[in-house]
């Protein structure tokens, strides 16, 4: 059963060859259930790979095909192979499981939009790229997916590119992740010259070989790689381009930049796992500290938005930070389990929040919300699963991850967990704040962006602007009520069952996703059973392990359980029973304007950034093109110079033949003599 | 009249004075292209010039037993007949559109 591995991602691919040829003509829905029937394809033979993986023992448990070589040159070999092993079947199956989910909303959410066909062709071109990164066998197969994945996201989130602040929002991520992709090429470049190869697994790959390398090898490629990993996981300071990737449709959010594409990062540092073992101490540091401040400042942020998808995307940000601190204090095992549950969680609450955004007519700020559980009761019941478990409220599934984390980060250094633990805080207060203001209260939305501060005007325009972008993608009927809303209020509804139907299963596993890897005994540590065989170098474990007392480790679970209530009972107070501290205490300036880290750079790239890219096209001016065009001008001057020796009389070139001839005669004669 | 015959017949013709009529020759052919202005003029000079190198040729081909020397000389016949077709076409053309002309106003034709 292994052996069909390769069709995990040809069929997504095939999808989007079939609607790149004839998307239009199949029309909507079509194109939307053929691009999901490849997704679930995928997902059923990913399953099919699964169990004949399961079906081996242990130690047996990896499995290579390859296809053809794809370079033959020299010593450089890459093979266009696949890798099949715990990690990557298990990113895999999730990949394709809520990419098939997704495929489903998608039909639903981007009912009557003029561009249907095309945003399903890039969905499935992203999730054969994404699967090419997971399953590719070198390291240059993960690079063409991570490329792939880049791409598909700049289409995506500029999919309603009419809208300037869309486009440029695509520009962003683009650029941004450049910075990344650099980091990437360069350890790839550093990775061949040391070992000779470019593929993860066998003899002679790189995870095998990384044991030999010298530590300052095997840490320079780990950094770089991390430097890949911070631009795609969004990590300080490469962070920016997520927030901003919100202008994309929901869907897309909910894919690209919660639950698949931006864990790559987490997904690579865990494939080069021995890479990190061998490196020195600095760099898993660093990696723990980049990761909690990253949470921590995201946190912080998404305390004070008023998008309702700008709060996820920061949120999002936070546990990718999360998933980093796991992988800097060596526990891969809970950065994966955070990764699956966070996909499970997070592509339900951007799903939830795409649903809310469709039945309020496109609109965004959930000032203009309250009260929508009894319009959108399906919506509502899934979000506040989803609420709870990225809240850390046992039994769901984020209590159960977020717990692993923190107590490894515990056992590496109290000050990460300490930050991670106040991180953990926030994010139960921002999301039930978030939760609060969008289904229970008073209903705002029929009295619409009347009582909004003056200041907030600004905002409320971008808001409207990006709403309105939204509206000329859908159908008539949603138009109309669309520009009524601004106007009038609008009667929220709930969405159809191609909404529904995925919230619903997404949150079951939001629910039950803790079971993967619960910490009772051994052998209920699925996950950690199961990834054994790829976290190891030269027969040593790379994961961490340490042994905390039980009773520790219940009171900090119960401890940090109760404290995240006490977070979303502050929440309640404050948003819903507006008592206590006022909301404007909390929500400070400095956090709504993302720490003016955004700012900052505009400043920096338009002041000395700009002085400085100038000052090098000067030099570029007057150095390097100076001294190609002072060699033009010297030959020019000389040969303008030497022309006047051309007079045109022939009896001036007779003569210089005589005299030269005569010249000769004399040499000549003189050797003689 | 009987010391005449003897006197010329005293006389032995060697090879210098072949060399030395070539000399000549080719001093006036070269004056010829350096001082006069008559595109014509110029033309015969070459000429004279190219049939003085030619006398030479045939000289040391008959002194020193080569007939590579008289072999050059007809190669050079055959240059110098297709050079006189290409100038003498030149010259015409040249003479015709500007009745007088000398050597000098060629160099109009300067870029």
């Amino acid at each position: 059963m292994l052996d069909l591995v390769w069709l995990i991602p040809t069929l997504p691919l095939a999808g989007f060859l079939v609607l790149v040829l004839g998307g239009r003509v199949l029309g909507e829905p079509r194109a939307g259930w053929l691009a999901t029937l490849c997704c679930g394809g995928s997902f059923l033979i990913t399953a099919l790979v699964f169990f004949g993986l399961v079906d081996r023992g242990a130690a047996d448990r990896h499995f290579e095909q390859t296809l053809w070589t794809w370079l033959p040159s020299g010593s450089l070999h890459v093979e266009f192979g696949f890798l099949v092993d715990p990690l990557s079947i298990t990113m895999a199956l999730f990949i394709t499981g809520i990419g098939t989910l997704i495929h489903l909303y998608s039909i639903g959410y981007m009912h009557g939009d003029p561009k249907f066909s095309k945003f399903f062709l890039y969905l499935n071109l992203f999730a054969a790229s994404m699967l090419l990164l997971v399953l590719g066998n070198n390291m240059l197969l993960t690079f063409l997916g991570w490329e792939g994945v880049g791409a598909c996201s700049y289409f995506l989130i500029s999919f309603w590119f009419s809208k300037e602040a869309n486009a440029s929002a695509g520009k962003k991520a683009f650029v941004t992740n450049r910075i990344g992709d650099w980091g990437f090429m360069i350890a790839m470049f550093l990775t061949f010259q040391a070992t000779g190869t470019l593929q993860y697994g066998g003899e002679h790959g790189i995870l095998e070989q990384a044991h030999t390398l010298a530590p300052v090898t095997a840490t320079a490629i780990a950094a770089l790689l991390f430097v890949g990993a911070c631009g795609k996981s969004a990590q300080l300071p490469l962070y920016v381009w997520l927030p901003d990737a919100m202008a994309g449709p929901t869907p897309v959010s909910a894919l690209i930049h919660a639950a698949t594409m931006v864990t790559s990062g987490i997904y690579l540092m865990t494939r080069v796992n021995p890479l990190l073992a061998q490196g020195y101490d600095w760099l898993p540091n660093t990696i723990a500290w980049v990761g909690v401040a990253t949470a921590f400042l995201a946190a912080t942020i998404a305390v004070a938005q008023n998008d309702i998808k700008k709060i996820l995307a920061y949120s999002t940000v936070s546990q990718l930070g999360y998933m980093f601190l796991a992988i800097g204090s060596g526990a891969y095992v809970a950065a994966v389990f955070h990764m699956v549950t966070h996909a499970f969680f997070k592509a339900l609450l951007f799903l939830g929040s795409g649903s809310v955004i469709h039945g309020m007519h496109e609109e965004q700020d959930i000032r203009r919300m309250g009260g929508l559980r009894k319009y959108m009761p399906i919506t509502a019941v899934t979000f506040i699963i989803g609420w709870l478990a990225i809240a850390g409220i046992p039994p769901f599934a984020g209590f159960w991850s977020k717990d692993d984390i923190l107590l490894a980060a515990l056992n590496k250094n109290p000050a990460l967990w300490a930050f991670g633990f106040v991180t953990a805080l926030l994010t139960a207060f921002y999301m039930s704040r978030q939760v609060f203001l969008v289904f229970f209260g008073e209903e705002r939305f029929r009295d619409a962006g009347a009582d909004l501060p003056a200041d907030e005007a600004h905002a409320q325009a971008h808001d409207e602007a990006q709403a309105e972008a939204h509206d000329g993608a859908q159908d008539g009927a949603h138009d109309g009520a669309g520009a009524l809303a601004h106007a009038h209020g609008v009667e929220p509804h709930e969405s159809g069952w191609h909404m529904t139907v995925p919230l619903v299963v997404l949150a079951a596993l939001a629910v039950l996703g803790g079971g993967l890897n619960l910490p009772f005994t051994d052998s209920s540590k699925l996950l950690e059973r199961w990834l054994e065989p790829v976290l190891e170098s030269a027969g040593r474990s790379t994961e961490t392990h340490f042994s905390v007392d039980g009773s520790v480790q219940t009171g900090l679970a119960i401890g940090t359980a109760l404290l995240c209530a006490l977070a979303i009972s502050l929440a309640w107070t404050i948003y819903l029973r507006r008592k206590g501290a006022d909301a404007e205490k909390i929500e400070l300036d400095l956090f709504a304007h993302a720490w003016h880290y955004d700012e900052g750079i505009t400043a920096f790239a338009g002041g000395p950034g700009r002085a400085g890219f100038e000052g090098v096209a000067a030099l570029d001016r007057n150095v390097v093109d100076g001294a190609v065009n002072g060699v033009g001008s010297l030959v020019r001057w000389t040969s303008s110079k030497l022309r006047l020796a051309q007079t045109g009389y022939v009896r001036s070139y007779a003569l210089g033949i005589v005299v030269g001839a005569i010249v000769l005669l004399g040499l000549f004669l003189g050797k003689a003599a | 009249m009987s010391a005449a015959p003897s006197l010329l017949a005293a006389i032995r013709v060697t090879e210098i004075w072949y060399l030395g009529l070539g000399a000549m020759l080719f001093t006036i052919g070269a004056v010829g292209v350096l001082v006069r202005r008559n595109p014509l003029v110029m033309f015969m000079c070459i000429e004279l010039m190219l049939n003085a190198v030619n006398l030479t040729f045939v000289t040391f081909a008959r002194s020193l037993d080569d007939v590579g020397g008289q072999v050059v000389v007809f190669f050079v016949l055959v240059v110098a007949a297709a050079e006189v077709v290409v100038g003498l076409g030149i010259l015409v053309a040249l003479l015709r559109r500007r009745p007088g002309a000398t050597a000098d106003d060629v160099a109009e034709l300067k870029g």
